[in-house]
């Protein structure tokens, strides 16, 4: 369980990764932050956020329509 | 010798000329520019023409019809065209505008003045072209805080040392 949740459902690109940059500004390497998202396009997104910014993308699941990533801050 | 020493170019950098300032060309730049700051990138952007516009203190963006072959907006449950007859309609233009502005808030996309403002938190440079301000007669007064003033030069240093240079 992480410690600290995004709730992010309901808003479109470019909000779901702005809002998750934003939420892990102030968290400690290594913290671990759950975002949840309804848009489709957050999937590859998500991905793409992690990859190049160097959080670790530890968990992603799908369920009836919302997305949810965990992310451990790097 | 680091790809950066040997070019001067930084990797993780991106500029955007920004020339147009309807409603529907606002959003790829200041998308673009906030989430390319958001994975890490130092981005400037230069407003210049229209552009200007997406500065402006009262920002009061539209969309037309005319010219607009490709724009099909979602109406009940199909995709609306509209000929160009159709923009000699006085208040077309406002209720397209309307139309759209509609769809950008049910659908849960953020307001260009909500990028705007996430755009400055990230540290994205914002510059106003000078030559533009002094051609339409536009004051500072008129525009929002935090922006440099500079022309072409000023761009042409940035992107010289920039990865991605984009022009919208």
């Amino acid at each position: 369980m992480a410690e600290h949740l995004l709730d992010a459902k309901g808003l479109k690109c470019p909000l779901p990764i702005l809002k998750t940059k934003k939420a892990l500004k102030p968290l400690a390497s290594g913290a671990v932050l759950e975002v949840l998202s309804t848009d489709p396009g957050s999937v590859a997104d998500f991905g793409a956020f992690c990859r190049t910014t160097g959080h670790e993308l530890l968990e992603r699941d799908e369920s009836a329509g919302v997305y949810r990533y965990l992310i451990r801050k790097a | 010798m680091s790809e950066q020493a040997a070019t001067g170019i930084d990797a993780n950098s991106m500029t955007i000329i920004v020339t147009k300032g309807s409603l529907d060309w606002a959003y790829p730049p200041f998308i673009l520019a906030t989430t390319a700051a958001a994975m890490g990138l130092e981005v400037a952007m230069f407003f210049t023409f229209y552009g200007l516009g997406l500065l402006m203190k009262d920002l009061d963006l539209k969309v037309s019809t005319l010219g607009n072959p490709a724009m099909k907006m979602p109406l009940m449950g199909m995709h609306m065209g509209m000929p160009n007859i159709v923009s000699a309609i006085p208040g077309i233009d406002s209720a397209t505008t309307r139309m759209m502005k509609n769809l950008i808030r049910k659908k849960g996309i953020a307001p260009v003045r909500e990028l705007r403002d996430l755009a400055i938190e990230a540290d994205v440079r914002l510059i106003a072209c000078q030559m533009t301000m002094d051609m339409f007669e536009y004051e500072p007064e008129d525009m929002i805080a935090g922006l440099e003033f500079g022309g072409a030069a000023t761009y042409i240093e940035a992107a010289k040392t920039s990865h991605i240079n984009l022009f919208v």
